[in-house]
């Protein structure tokens, strides 16, 4: 029952994008076609989790044993940066035609604050692992419903009046605001 | 010793365009929409906003010193990861250094200061400028990206605290709540949203 | 500008060599920081500790107890003027907080009376929740001087004496939540004296 909550906490009331505000520069860098947001959807989630564990085993392991938590961020983003090296060379190998699409999303992956600020919360909000990994699964949900609903958003706004100098990133930003506004309304059920 | 000679001669570049491109003309929120995650996340307030800006600035500078330092030496191949260890390095010196001096504001800023790793503004920095160019244009590259993206953040952060908490850096104007909207996320996303139509406003009209 | 090339020893080679150049010169902010830290968290406590049992002229923090409590510590501080014990002050926390983990530093007076609650740490709506805090509402100061045997800690819609926060139950609730843990573990260690 506890891993249900985590996950309807992280996808709907905590939403990583629309209220702990991670993940923001893809967000709003691959949101103009549906597309294109299910494949990044698809990969961070294979990051996102896979890192949270990793990191998980090595915060417990070996940073905290050797008193050297000060080397939490620099492990944690050399996990993740490698961890996307992986994952192109793998896609690289079983599917090219999947590695061509995602094309430049993958490395900016490595940059995703979503991927590094889960591991994080994940050690932070003192999780067993299993829980951790749950966290991190409801997380990367979160991360596809806010990305994809908001891509499919933006496909119609392209195709509306919308003022010359609000176009683009502007107009998205409100409309980010606005689906914010709609999931404050999830406040209280867990 | 080429290094050294890169030091010493003035580079060819205009250093004052080179600071201030940062401010406007590429600010990295308002125009490159970089690091746009802390810009958000915390900017409930004025120094708050400030707080981060600095520290992120101190970041950039300092990798894209080190950066441009040592490109030569980096293979090409791991430069990515090369960089991003020497990013983390510092991002970790002002973690400890804020813990230790500064506990309020670091206690404020939170997640997003170990986040500053990933904030594609340094990232990006350090890719497409600091491993290309001279080490003083480096250092005032940094400098003025650094700054302008302080600035962003202060006056979103600014901005916000009016409207929402009725309050200036700290100081409350009304008493009781503003519209309490603009502490919370929409009010995020909706306050960023206009402010880059103004700075898009501003950019038109000084060029 | 020539790129270098990317033999695998060289590359191999620098990885290392910049990580442990990072790692040694963290080790030494560390080492350099680390007092700077341990004293701001020292601070920061017996700040709320002076405002939850004022008047104190001993060390609080380094008269600790732990205690293991739902699956966490609180720790209990005695708060001393001269040899007279003037109360305890029980660092606690709850889970049922609106966005989360929030804690509370609570002082009672040697026969369990709360003396006052400070906010320690917390991630409540600003302008809803947050008004637990001291000096944003009227919140906290129902709490000043009541008597947990008399005073039920549970917000009026669950029958308790509590009236809560406007439009923020959830806070109310939850910070009920911890003071009640706090004076379990208050009893407790009374008990054990």
């Amino acid at each position: 029952m506890e891993y249900i909550l985590i996950i309807i906490a992280a996808v709907f009331v905590s939403n990583i994008v629309l209220n702990q505000f991670l993940g923001i520069c893809p967000f709003i860098g691959v949101s103009s076609k549906v597309e294109t947001a299910i494949g990044m959807t698809g990969a961070v989630t294979f990051v996102m989790v896979i890192a949270t564990l990793v990191t998980y085993l090595i915060y417990y392991s070996v940073l905290v044993p050797l008193d050297i938590v000060y080397m939490r961020t620099i492990t944690f983003i050399l996990v993740i940066a490698s961890l996307v090296q992986l994952v192109e060379i793998i896609l690289k190998k079983i599917s090219p035609p999947l590695y061509q699409a995602l094309g430049i999303f993958l490395p900016l992956i490595t940059t995703n604050c979503a991927v590094l600020g889960v591991a994080v919360l994940a050690v932070q909000k003192d999780f067993s692992l299993l829980e951790s990994t749950v966290y991190a699964i409801g997380n990367a949900i979160g991360f596809g419903l806010a990305l994809i609903t908001f891509s499919g958003i933006r496909e119609q706004l392209d195709l509306l009046k919308v003022p010359k100098r609000m176009k683009g990133v502007p107009i998205a930003f409100i409309v980010a605001g606005l689906m914010a506004l709609a999931f404050m309304g999830f406040a209280g059920i867990v | 010793m080429e290094l050294l000679w890169k030091v010493k001669k003035p580079s060819d570049m205009n250093q004052w365009k080179n600071f201030s491109k940062g401010f406007i003309k590429e600010n990295a929120v308002f125009a490159l929409f970089l690091g746009l995650c802390p810009t958000l996340g915390v900017t409930t307030s004025a120094v708050n906003g400030l707080g981060m800006g600095l520290a992120t600035t101190f970041v950039l500078v300092m990798s894209n010193l080190v950066v441009s330092l040592v490109k030569n030496f980096i293979p090409d191949k791991v430069r990515i990861p090369a960089f991003i260890v020497i990013i983390a390095t510092f991002v970790t010196v002002v973690e400890l250094v804020m813990k230790g001096y500064v506990p309020a504001l670091f206690d404020a800023l939170g997640l997003f200061i170990p986040l500053i790793v990933v904030n594609c503004l340094v990232l990006g920095r350090a890719e497409a400028f600091a491993s290309k160019n001279t080490i003083w244009s480096s250092l005032v590259d940094g400098a003025g990206m650094g700054l302008g993206f302080t600035m962003a953040l202060t006056v979103l952060g600014a901005v916000r605290e009016l409207l929402g908490s009725g309050a200036f850096f700290g100081m409350k104007l009304i008493s009781g709540d503003g519209m309490l909207l603009f502490i919370l996320p929409p009010g995020a996303f909706i306050a960023l949203g206009y402010l880059i139509v103004l700075a898009n406003m501003i950019k038109e009209k000084t060029s | 500008m020539a790129k270098k090339e990317s033999t695998f020893l060289s590359m191999v080679a620098t990885l290392i060599m910049v990580t442990l150049v990072a790692a040694g010169l963290l080790g030494s902010v560390f080492a350099l920081t680390k007092e700077p830290i341990r004293l701001a968290e020292l601070k920061k406590k017996n700040e709320a500790i002076q405002v939850v049992v004022p008047g104190f002229d001993n060390e609080p923090s380094q008269e600790v107890k732990r205690m293991f409590v739902d699956g966490d510590s609180l720790y209990l501080y005695t708060a001393r003027k001269g040899e007279e014990i003037l109360g305890t002050a029980v660092e606690t926390f709850t889970n049922m907080g609106f966005s989360g983990e929030f804690k509370l530093m609570v002082g009672f007076s040697p026969d369990g009376t709360i003396i006052d609650i400070a906010v320690i740490k917390h991630a409540e709506t600003p302008g809803l929740g947050d008004k637990m805090e001291k000096g944003k509402s009227d919140f906290s100061v129902q709490f000043m001087g009541k008597h947990p045997e008399s005073f039920n800690l549970a917000v009026r819609k669950d029958r308790g004496d509590v009236d809560a926060i406007t439009a923020s139950t959830i806070t109310s609730r939850a910070y009920c939540d911890a003071v009640t843990r706090a004076y379990g573990a208050f009893m407790e260690s009374q008990k054990a004296e």
